[in-house]
């Protein structure tokens, strides 16, 4: 069977496909769908958001003040810079210019662990005031009989992104391995350009769990 | 390439010596393969193996209900295996049964493709089905879940059973059931043989598009909703538990928006078989082509718009109730135009009568019982009274083992000796066909009447005067088992002796009938070129099995 990795300009083309454009298109269209499942997936948690903010309103904004708008602030244009340099490590493969991918590549690691830093930091300090989802929550700072409810949404909602995150670092430092061994050219970018679709799409979650979580208040 | 493809007649090679069951006999060749018929071959194993496990189960199930009160199993194993019962056979056996078995060998062969457009990922969602299951095998093997498939909160955060590992293997098995979707939608879209235009597409094909757009949509809300319920068991997160002043009636809203479309995932490839039998054995061009083919994607969108008449009693708002309800009726149009469509296109055909039609037929009757007694479900005073009763029961046994059942049981028969190159025992074929509607009614007729008369579902225990109705339920069982078995002996026989068959055994027409039986490891040594629709019967045969060189020599492609 066919494998990606072999030298000779042609040898990406698996044996069941006609051509190369019809394997970019499939992979393409393969990658749409699975982010119509991510955004599916997500869609629960917005519901449950939904439901819980229009049963209680007052308990949303009160809650919201917990949470540290400058540090989701900081995230938020971390996020966006990463997807900035995403979109130009595709254009380095696409021109055949591999050092400049690596390098774009290589940064949009390093936003995305600079994001899970300040996740870090964000999540330890709730941690150190009693702020845990569910039963374990204890604080006493919100006066609302199901403010563990809110918090259960918020970590269950950005621990999913975080994890999304997770799978983004593994997946483009696989792509930096792939670039340095040479698999990508201007006729073969598909895996870079079907992990940047990925990226923006958590992004693109990020840039709305901001403003819902953080900025009602 | 300077000069012009040929295009000439490319006539299946009859008994080939190597084919995709025999060309490499490892079993690491078997295990690690990313051959759609082999995967799908696969598969098949599995469902039939857990649809063996679930049917078992059944049987149990219904031998306890021969006394009114305990006959041998005390109440709280009943519970665990009217659950079990139901979680293997919905997410086990009929979810992956026609889509990731029958659907994986067929697809690409029906659109003149190689193989699937993600052969590898194919391979990933098996494996992934296969760690669902063994997380449900696990389940089982720790004491089981008395929850009811549908794993409903409250009871389902606090029981003592094993939920956690049963849902987390149906949690897993939802993305080898995405997976398998995106898969056929791109290849649907993108893996065409030259010629194939939409509207040439087998109706089997319209029918898996269809689903595979319900399980890209849905299934992942299943998938949320159960990892929700995990954390709600484990970290007690308060969405659903009342008790923590979450809502349990909004995990109802949550389980079903998927669990009421995947009711579709289960019935639509039924729909698809069903097409291509009538049309092959009566000889005659499908009648209302579109009409069946946009019934189909219109069952996959109305299916999405009615969950909340599973809730008609749980306490959602009246106007709710009364636009599900509403709502619901409508799915009765899509499938009404397809009963009409196929009589229609059995009307002055020349009908041939083997097994699979016959299946067909006994689909025809037991589906439009199984229809018909879900739009009286479906209507909000009716429903009433028939809530959680045997009557809902026997309706969706009508619907999924009367409709899918019978119809993946007429698919296996229509395809079998396209991959296994054998024939069967058509005279035992047909007596087994009738043991199962004979026995299918037996055990499920009653059950309407038991239902109306106010016998509960899922009770362990049940009043004196509904003892005869359960028994003739029961003896029902057992003639079905009876069925089966003899299904499995003759297909075993058939595997072991039987007769090679031809490459067009049913003389039908659409791309897999014109390679050889077993098809060749590849499907074809050419790229197969699509003249007619699939149901021209009034075309030679001849223009149906067209195609250009491929560009490989066949010595290399034998070399794979």
């Amino acid at each position: 069977m066919s494998h990606t990795d072999a030298t000779h300009s042609n040898s990406h083309l698996q044996h069941h496909f006609v051509d190369s454009d019809q394997q970019f298109d499939s992979a393409k269209l393969g990658m749409w769908l699975f982010l119509v499942t991510e955004i599916l997936f997500f869609g629960g948690l917005f519901v449950a958001y939904i439901v819980y903010r229009a049963w209680n309103p007052e308990l949303f904004t009160m809650a919201a003040t917990q949470l540290d708008t400058v540090m989701g602030g900081i995230n938020t244009l971390v996020l966006i810079g990463s997807s900035l340099t995403m979109a130009l490590a595709i254009r380095a493969a696409q021109t055949d210019n591999p050092s400049a991918s690596i390098k774009y590549l290589a940064s949009t690691v390093a936003l995305a662990f600079v994001f899970m830093v300040i996740k870090y930091f964000e999540y330890t300090h709730k941690f150190e005031l009693g702020i845990y989802p569910g039963e374990a929550y204890s604080f006493t700072g919100i006066d609302h009989p199901k403010a563990h409810i809110f918090f259960s949404i918020y970590y269950m909602m950005t621990g999913l992104h975080g994890i999304h995150v997770i799978i983004g670092i593994g997946i483009i430092t696989w792509l930096i391995i792939k670039t340095r061994n040479g698999a990508f050219n201007s006729s073969y970018y598909t895996p870079v350009e079907i992990t940047g679709l990925y990226w923006h799409l958590v992004d693109i979650i990020w840039i709305f769990l901001f403003p819902l979580l953080y900025l009602i208040d | 390439m300077a000069t012009l493809p040929v295009l000439k007649e490319y006539p299946a090679q009859e008994h080939p010596e190597t084919h995709f069951l025999n060309h490499d006999k490892s079993l690491k060749s078997w295990l690690l393969t990313v051959d759609h018929k082999r995967i799908g071959l696969m598969y098949l194993a599995s469902v039939i193996f857990f649809f063996f496990v679930g049917g078992v189960l059944a049987l149990a199930l219904r031998l306890e209900l021969w006394e009114p009160a305990r006959n041998f199993m005390d109440a709280d194993t009943y519970n665990r295996i009217f659950t079990l019962h139901g979680a293997v056979m919905i997410f086990l056996f009929i979810i992956p049964s026609i889509p990731a078995a029958l659907g994986n060998i067929f697809l690409p062969v029906m659109l003149g493709a190689k193989d699937v457009a993600f052969p590898r990922l194919n391979l990933a969602s098996f494996y992934i089905y296969v760690g669902g299951a063994l997380f449900t095998l696990y389940s089982m093997a720790h004491g089981g879940i008395d929850t009811g498939w549908t794993f409903y909160t409250p009871y389902s955060t606090t029981s003592g059973s094993a939920v956690i590992s049963m849902t987390f293997g149906v949690f897993v098995m939802g993305f080898s059931s995405i997976l398998t979707g995106m898969n056929f939608i791109v290849t649907i879209h993108k893996m065409r043989a030259p010629g194939l235009v939409w509207g040439k597409l087998p109706l089997f094909i319209w029918s898996l598009y269809a689903t595979a757009i319900i399980q890209v949509l849905a299934t992942p809300v299943l998938a949320i909703t159960l990892l929700l319920l995990i954390m709600e068991r484990t970290l007690g997160i308060g969405i659903f538990d009342p008790a923590l002043g979450g809502d349990p009636v909004l995990y109802q809203h949550f389980f079903w928006f998927y669990s009421h479309p995947a009711v579709y995932i289960m019935i639509v490839p039924a729909f698809g078989i069903i097409s291509e039998l009538i049309a092959t054995f009566s000889r005659k061009t499908i009648f209302g082509y579109w009409a069946i083919a946009f019934s189909s994607l219109a069952i996959a969108f109305i299916g999405f718009l009615v969950w909340g008449h599973h809730m008609f009693t749980s306490g959602q708002s009246e106007l709710s109730t009364v636009v599900f309800s509403f709502l619901t009726f409508f799915v009765g149009l899509p499938t009404g135009i397809k009963i009409l469509n196929w009589v229609a296109t059995m009307y002055k055909g020349s009908i041939w009568m083997q097994s699979p039609m016959l299946y067909a037929i006994m689909f025809l009757f037991l589906f439009t019982i199984g229809g018909l007694t879900g739009i009286m479900l479906g209507a909000l005073s009716v429903n009433i009274h028939l809530h959680d009763t045997y009557y809902v029961v026997a309706h969706f046994h009508y619907v999924m083992m009367g409709g899918t059942v019978f119809a993946f049981l007429g698919g296996l028969h229509f395809w079998w000796p396209k991959f296994t190159g054998k024939m069967f025992n058509e005279l035992q074929a047909k007596i087994a066909a009738v043991i199962l509607f004979i026995g299918f009614n037996m055990t499920f007729l009653p059950q309407f009447v038991m239902g109306s008369q106010g016998m509960p579902r899922r009770y362990y225990g049940y009043i004196e005067q509904f003892q005869t109705l359960h028994q003739y339920s029961t003896v029902g069982s057992w003639v079905l088992g009876v069925g089966f078995l003899l299904i499995f002996w003759y297909l075993v026989q058939s595997l072991r002796k039987g007769e090679a068959a031809p490459s067009n055994p049913w003389g039908g027409r659409s791309l897999e009938w014109m390679i050889s039986s077993p098809m060749p490891p590849h499907n074809f040594d050419y790229i197969p070129v699509v003249k007619h629709g699939p149901y021209d019967y009034h075309q030679p045969i001849a223009e149906f099995r067209l195609g250009i060189d491929d560009g490989h020599s066949h010595t290399e492609t034998k070399a794979h």
